[in-house]
């Protein structure tokens, strides 16, 4: 019963969102160029969020540690 | 087509127009929406209705997605035309011909666009051919189209018994109804459907002048004219009220035929906002400073041109406060009160007796029958000496064909029904039953969290939509469940305010518009539409927490 749930509400959030981007009145292979696309570019940002974020992430808590042990190198 | 006073809910409006504008009705006093107007002709008008109109803004992720959506459109529209001009796609709109290739081109406008790459994917929703009179409920012929909306084939079946919130039939007086009839049926045997004669040559029929006297007496004025089709009663007699040297005034959203016929009459059109009182005060104003452009002469006369309920809209005029500026300033006021005669006001005689104003005090009325009386036509009434000088010098009367026996005789038997002259009291009746449904249905639809526009008391509904996805969908669904609404977008109007427009009727039950409502319920959970800020609590509370004491 609740895969069942789930499932209808997953439909009605696809239908949300064919409604809202105008999916709803493109024709079917507009409607196929207009999904790809836009599951490549989220793809695209998912992909170089995950690799490039921890890196950034590394780099900048590096940046800082090394301010804040300047400063603590030069307090002492 | 600005939205006016988004945000805020006027209540008592006249109120708040007179902290702002420093006694510009200095011969007013206003006390918590209360106006009194001094004593005017020996006569105390006293007008003590608050205006409650509200036009509410949306919230501003829907603003964001409406002009998202219409971007996504937009790019597909550049992507279809590219293929159709390499030939890669079959072209089904309107192109010029070969050898007109090189002319200036006729069809690249944003207009031309919009219509080929947007309004093309809904069109099913609009031009939906009906087969019955349009009563509360209709019948609908069935249409499907195999090439996405460029054609359209009908099935042979018909949809029977589909609600009708689209059709202007306040009173319920457009349904076929044998008994009451008769009289039209007699007068077409006897007269037969066709005129074939202007008002001027052969076509002045004692009907005629048994309806114009029949709507002077309705209205309260001195006398009034009739005319065949009430668009050309607007674009045909404005330009024989004024002309060049004049001024008008108008109002940003008027109806195209009053903006048609100011255009054709040749006289300076200046503009002011919906309903704004300081901002018609500000023109004429500047009008009597500085007069006409180069010369500085006096303009001629100054006309004002408003509508008794706008249609897109559902607000209502505030016309007390336009006649006590119209006087102060010396205008003539003109209103078109297509859809609040027969609508408004105890008795139904429109705007002038909703607000309690002696009838002499504007200068001319027009009006159609088409709304409320189940006919086609149009007036124009006012004193005598007007309506004689419109009967010499109006274009419609010279050139156009005057109005058909049998909807002349339909009109006067509408009318004497409201008036209560066939001895019944059946026509007020549905007045005061048009008055209670549209207060049950605005309220209702209030309660569930749409945001609608306009007055309280009009019977035009607009429910706003915003999404051009949702437009097509809320009627393609409400066309599911055997109800018919009117879907309206750009260019009726702003690009971003696509609206679904209720016609509430006295013919519709408690039972239809309970139906009506409950599928607007779901409809507006489905798609997701109710986005008012002012929506009631799914659960209210039964009772009062704090006064609920225990007995022991």
């Amino acid at each position: 019963m609740d895969l069942q749930r789930v499932k209808e509400y997953f439909s009605w959030l696809y239908y949300q969102y064919q409604i809202i981007s105008c999916c709803a009145v493109l024709e079917p292979w507009e409607r196929s160029m207009f999904n790809t696309i836009l599951l490549t570019i989220f793809a695209m940002v998912v992909y170089t969020a995950y690799v490039f974020i921890p890196i950034h992430i590394r780099l900048a808590w590096e940046f800082f540690s090394k301010i804040c042990g300047y400063h603590s190198t030069i307090s002492n | 087509m600005a939205n006016p006073g988004g945000g805020t809910v006027c209540n008592g409006s006249l109120h708040n127009h007179k902290k702002q504008s420093n006694g510009s009705q200095s011969r007013n006093c206003t006390k918590n929406g209360i106006v009194k107007e001094a004593q005017q002709n020996g006569k105390l008008h006293v007008y003590d209705k608050r205006i409650v109109e509200s036009f509410e803004e949306a919230p501003l992720h829907v603003m964001v997605f409406t002009y998202m959506g219409y971007g996504i459109g937009t790019l597909f529209g550049y992507l279809r035309d590219f293929l159709r001009n390499w030939g890669i796609e079959k072209c089904n709109a309107a192109v010029e011909r070969d050898e007109q290739k090189d002319f200036v081109p006729l069809y690249q406008d944003f207009e031309n666009f919009y219509k080929r790459n947007l309004y093309m994917r809904i069109r099913d929703n609009w031009n939906r051919p009906i087969c019955s009179a349009p009563g509360p409920r209709f019948d609908m012929m069935e249409r499907v189209s195999d090439d996405y909306n460029w054609t359209f084939r009908f099935t042979g079946r018909i949809i029977k018994d589909v609600i009708n919130m689209g059709s202007y039939n306040f009173l319920g007086l457009a349904a076929k109804d044998n008994e009451y009839l008769m009289t039209v049926k007699d007068v077409l045997e006897k007269y037969g459907p066709g005129v074939a004669s202007t008002r001027h040559e052969m076509g002045t029929l004692d009907k005629h002048k048994e309806l114009e006297d029949l709507v002077a007496k309705f209205l309260g004025v001195e006398a009034a004219m009739v005319f065949g089709m009430g668009f050309a009663t607007n674009s045909m007699n404005i330009p024989a009220l004024v002309g060049k040297g004049c001024l008008i005034l108008s109002d940003e959203l008027n109806h195209t035929s009053v903006v048609l016929g100011a255009r054709l009459s040749g006289a300076t059109i200046r503009t002011f906002k919906h309903n704004n009182i300081q901002n018609l005060e500000k023109l004429l104003r500047d009008a009597v400073i500085y007069g006409q452009p180069r010369t500085h002469r006096a303009w001629k006369k100054i006309l004002i041109l408003v509508e008794g309920i706008y249609s897109m809209e559902g607000s209502i005029v505030h016309l007390p406060q336009i006649i006590a500026l119209k006087k102060k300033y010396k205008a003539y006021l003109y209103i078109d009160e297509a859809h609040s005669i027969g609508s408004l006001g105890p008795t139904g005689r429109g705007v002038t007796e909703f607000f309690g104003i002696d009838p002499g005090e504007v200068d001319v009325y027009m009006g159609t029958f088409t709304k409320s009386f189940g006919a086609a036509g149009g007036y124009l009434a006012g004193r005598k000496d007007l309506v004689d000088y419109l009967r010499a010098y109006s274009h419609s009367a010279v050139y156009a064909t005057s109005m058909s026996p049998p909807i002349a005789e339909q009109i006067i038997r509408s009318m004497k029904l409201i008036m209560g002259l066939d001895g019944t009291t059946k026509g007020l009746q549905r007045v005061q039953q048009l008055a209670k449904n549209t207060r049950y249905f605005r309220q209702r639809l209030r309660e569930m969290g749409f945001i609608i526009y306009g007055n309280e008391n009009s019977s035009i509904v607009p429910l706003l939509l915003y999404m051009p996805g949702k437009v097509a969908a809320f009627a393609r669904h409400l066309l599911e469940k055997k109800i018919g609404v009117v879907v309206v977008g750009f260019p009726a109007t702003p690009l971003a305010e696509a609206r679904a427009r209720f016609c509430v009727s006295a013919a519709h039950t408690r039972e239809m518009l309970d139906t009506v409502l409950e599928a607007l319920d779901e409809m507006g959970d489905l798609l997701q539409l109710k986005y008012s800020r002012h929506r009631k609590s799914v659960h209210p509370k039964l009772y009062n927490e704090t006064s609920f004491e225990l007995k022991d």
